[in-house]
């Protein structure tokens, strides 16, 4: 294997490995903006990434079978939702410490998918999973094709929630209104915004983006479930968020980075490279770490109030 | 957008309570057209309450609000923009990391269009309105960047382009400069024209240059109600406080300051700001025991940075700093506090208390480790709570007890605990950092009192203010800076306000 094979390689595999963190980090993003920082991504990426194997599974002799994939990332991103909203229920209503329900939620999902997995499914099991769709022509350009445009719809997608998630924080009333309440929520609510709905909606959102980042895991990159198929990916997700600077675009930026690190040792371990193999698993972490020991503080630009409630009678 | 004209507000029997406080006690307010009501009170009489019920913020538990003789609900913000009620908040409600056009946006709904916030829309209001009423403002400015002054105008103009024709100001002086407030005074004097206006503010000379009418609060009550030119500040003030003020001053005193400049000096010295600017710029000045020497300046000229140097909180580039023959330049906190350095610091909340802590807790902070309130490693609870109990008598602390959360309490009353604590360590120096800023004239006039007291007993104070008044009638030397230097020191009884408003400009020859 030359070393531009290996290049394009690493650059192939990365960018499919880097649209779970991508959906998930957008979500938390929002989530964030509006004040809220839901360290329980990694539990509703558990439940996304069942719920979304499970039609596929069980659907696959019947008529149905066709359309599953779609029904169960509809599931995924519906329960996504649905877990964002009781988080909200837990730390917007009962303003309950944001770090500790976040590790709760985590907890809730993770376990209650590998209970129901274990329960009623079993085993290591694989589905047929999302197949690829190349783009006409443009996936025949010598390699800008392969790494860019043969992929599955999900990654599309992924990269074009980016300048969404952008324009709606940026250019949309909701997303101004998202930003004033996670940066100054008093001065929100002094001109009449309901601080706590639009926390709720965020988390809502939030969560549903996460469920959708669970779906692909299942679906589409490992196209199975196990208990530990999220590997630590939502938390990475979170941390991407602070490294991005609560920025669609420098989610991106980091989403693609870490996912490149770990194709990279990947490949390395493919190509028989001597090297020594825990090294080479631990880079794509201790890259994230090292990337966010540098990164200078954000000043001015974060949510001022992230993590704190806010309550309308309390003397300032 | 066409709104009724209002003619009249009304409030009746307006009463609220929050958990142990009765907040406001059946007030009764009633504000016409084109007229500027002063509502004047201490802190914590209610006014903010009030307000904030009067804009659908907080739900009264008694009481009606009438407009135009027609009785209104207001459940949010809202309702009261839509009944064209405007408010300026005491602390700027604005989103930092925005800018002023997207800040305006925020409340203007107009420009929520689905799918699409435009932002010209907000532009557009803002320029009509800032044009109409002289107020310039730079719509793309990011909030963060502009100036206490500006962040002023910013929150008018937003109020004014979410259409409000009566506006309420609470305490819209309490953080301008001198000049910034001479200006908002004659602003509001021409909006007035147009607009009703409920003016608070504790500032008795402000609310005679500018309301018609006033009404005193006290402890939720309205006490006093009148014409403003028919009473003079001291009746106002004795009207808020119940009780006769008068604030002392330096040449009532008799003590003189020691002969001598030796207590505290400081000499060339050279400290870096937060941004690695040079922030003060070879300093000198000294304090003789037994003397107030006030530091005059627009604040930003260094005063922060000359504060925390002289309590170690940031070491200087170079420099000395005496106390009474011993070097305390770069030295910690630790060792200045051990010097007897007394320190009532700018900002009472983050960097006087804990605010978690308990009144107790924060009397004895400084001296934890000392045999006086711990032994073996253990907190001896007996002597700390007596020191709590004597300190709050003697300070007049008022609190529901000395285990309330020091955060909890008025401004006042903080910086009384914080007086107590640094008079009780009996210091030899003292550096006082606006000690009154923000803070009604009952607690003025004691903390006033206090200094004077202190100097009498022979501490060297160094005073930074920006309170003209305050400076000329305490302290004994003024000295001026300007840009990290003493541009001079003038005797406290030749300044004049023309004087030193010109040396605090820079300007040092007339």
């Amino acid at each position: 294997m030359n070393a531009g094979s290996f290049i394009l390689n690493i650059l192939i595999l990365g960018v499919p490995f880097s649209v779970a963190l991508l959906l998930a980090g957008l979500g938390e993003t929002i989530n964030q903006r509006s004040g809220v920082f839901n360290l329980g991504c990694e539990g509703i990426m558990a439940m996304g990434a069942f719920l979304a194997f499970l039609p596929p599974y069980f659907l696959a002799k019947t008529p149905l079978a066709p359309s599953a994939n779609l029904i169960g990332i509809l599931l995924a991103v519906a329960a996504g939702a649905l877990l964002g909203l009781l988080f909200a229920l837990v730390v917007v209503t009962f303003r309950a410490p944001q770090g500790i329900a976040g590790i709760g939620l985590q907890m809730l999902g993770w376990g209650t998918a590998g209970t129901l997995f274990r329960r009623y499914v079993g085993g290591v099991t694989g589905v047929t999973g999302i197949p690829s769709l190349p783009i006409p022509g443009l996936s025949r350009i010598p390699i800008l094709g392969p790494i860019l445009f043969n992929h599955n719809p999900l990654v599309y997608l992924a990269f074009l929630l980016v300048p969404v998630f952008w324009y709606i924080l940026f250019k949309t009333p909701w997303g101004l209104k998202v930003r004033a309440v996670g940066t100054y929520p008093r001065a929100a609510d002094s001109l009449g915004i309901p601080v706590a709905r639009v926390r709720y909606q965020a988390l809502a959102l939030g969560g549903a983006m996460a469920g959708l980042a669970g779906a692909y895991l299942s679906l589409a990159q490992a196209k199975m479930f196990a208990d530990d198929l999220i590997a630590g990916r939502g938390f990475i997700a979170v941390a991407l968020v602070y490294f991005g600077r609560w920025n669609p675009v420098g989610i991106m930026g980091g989403a693609l980075l870490f996912s490149l690190a770990q194709s990279l040792q990947l490949s390395i371990q493919v190509a028989g490279i001597d090297f020594p193999y825990e090294f080479a698993v631990m880079l794509p972490y201790a890259l994230v770490i090292v990337v966010l020991a540098l990164v200078r503080k954000a000043r001015m630009v974060g949510p001022a109030e992230l993590g704190k409630p806010f309550d309308r009678e309390q003397r300032v | 957008m066409q709104f009724e004209p209002i003619r009249s507000l009304e409030l009746r029997g307006i009463t609220k309570r929050f958990p142990g406080i009765l907040a406001c006690d059946h007030i009764d307010l009633a504000v016409g057209e084109h007229s500027v009501r002063a509502l004047v009170g201490e802190n914590g009489a209610g006014k903010t309450t009030l307000m904030n019920i009067l804009m659908g913020l907080y739900q009264p538990d008694e009481g009606s609000i009438l407009l135009n003789g027609r009785e209104v609900r207001f459940r949010s913000p809202n309702d009261a923009f839509a009944h064209g009620i405007g408010m300026v908040h005491q602390h700027f409600m604005l989103v930092p990391n925005m800018t002023v056009t997207e800040n305006v946006a925020l409340g203007m709904k107009s420009t929520h269009r689905p799918f699409r916030l435009d932002l010209g829309a907000a532009r557009k209001r803002i320029r009509e309105v800032s044009e109409r009423h002289e107020l310039p403002v730079n719509p793309d400015a990011y909030v963060w960047q502009l100036s206490v002054g500006e962040q002023q105008r910013v929150e008018l103009v937003k109020t004014l382009c979410l259409g409000a024709r009566f506006l309420i100001l609470d305490e819209p002086t309490s953080a301008l400069t001198p000049q910034e407030t001479d200006e908002l005074i004659e602003l509001l004097k021409k909006m007035s024209r147009e607009l009703s206006v409920i003016f608070i503010s504790h500032k008795l000379h402000e609310v005679k240059a500018l309301s018609d009418t006033v009404s005193i609060l006290r402890r939720g009550r309205i006490v006093f109600e009148g014409r403003t030119e028919d009473h003079s500040p001291a009746d106002l003030a004795a009207l808020m406080t119940g009780h006769e003020v008068a604030l002392p001053c330096v040449e009532c005193s008799d003590a003189a300051p020691a002969e001598g400049r030796g207590l505290l000096s400081v000499r060339d010295l050279r400290v870096r700001g937060d941004r690695g600017n040079l922030a003060l710029d070879g300093l000198s000045f000294d304090v003789a025991a037994g003397e107030i020497l006030g530091l005059a300046g627009v604040s930003g000229n260094g005063q922060r940075e000359l504060a925390e140097t002289l309590n170690g909180l940031r070491k200087p580039e170079s420099g000395s700093v005496l106390l009474d023959g011993a070097e305390l330049g770069g030295r910690g906190a630790d060792a200045v506090i051990a010097s007897g350095m007394g320190y009532i610091p700018e900002d009472r909340n983050t960097e006087g208390i804990v605010p978690s802590f308990s009144i107790r807790e924060n009397l004895v902070l400084k001296d934890v480790g000392t045999v006086d309130w711990s032994r073996g490693g253990f907190l001896r609870l007996g002597p700390i709570a007596r020191n709590a109990a004597d300190l709050r008598e003697r300070f007049d602390i008022r609190c529901p007890s000395v285990d309330t959360a020091a955060g909890s309490l008025s401004g006042g009353n903080i910086q009384k605990v914080i007086l107590a604590r640094e008079l009780a360590r009996k210091p030899k120096a003292l550096v006082a950092v606006y000690p009154t800023r923000g803070l009604d004239m009952g607690a003025e006039e004691f903390i006033h009192k206090q200094l004077l007291a202190l100097r009498a007993a022979g501490v060297g104070i160094l005073l930074v203010s920006e309170e003209l008044d305050e400076i000329m009638n305490l302290s004994d030397r003024i000295a001026v800076i300007y840009k990290g230097r003493i541009l001079k020191v003038v005797p406290g009884r030749d300044a004049t306000k023309r004087s030193l408003g010109l040396l605090m400009a820079g300007v040092l020859d007339e």
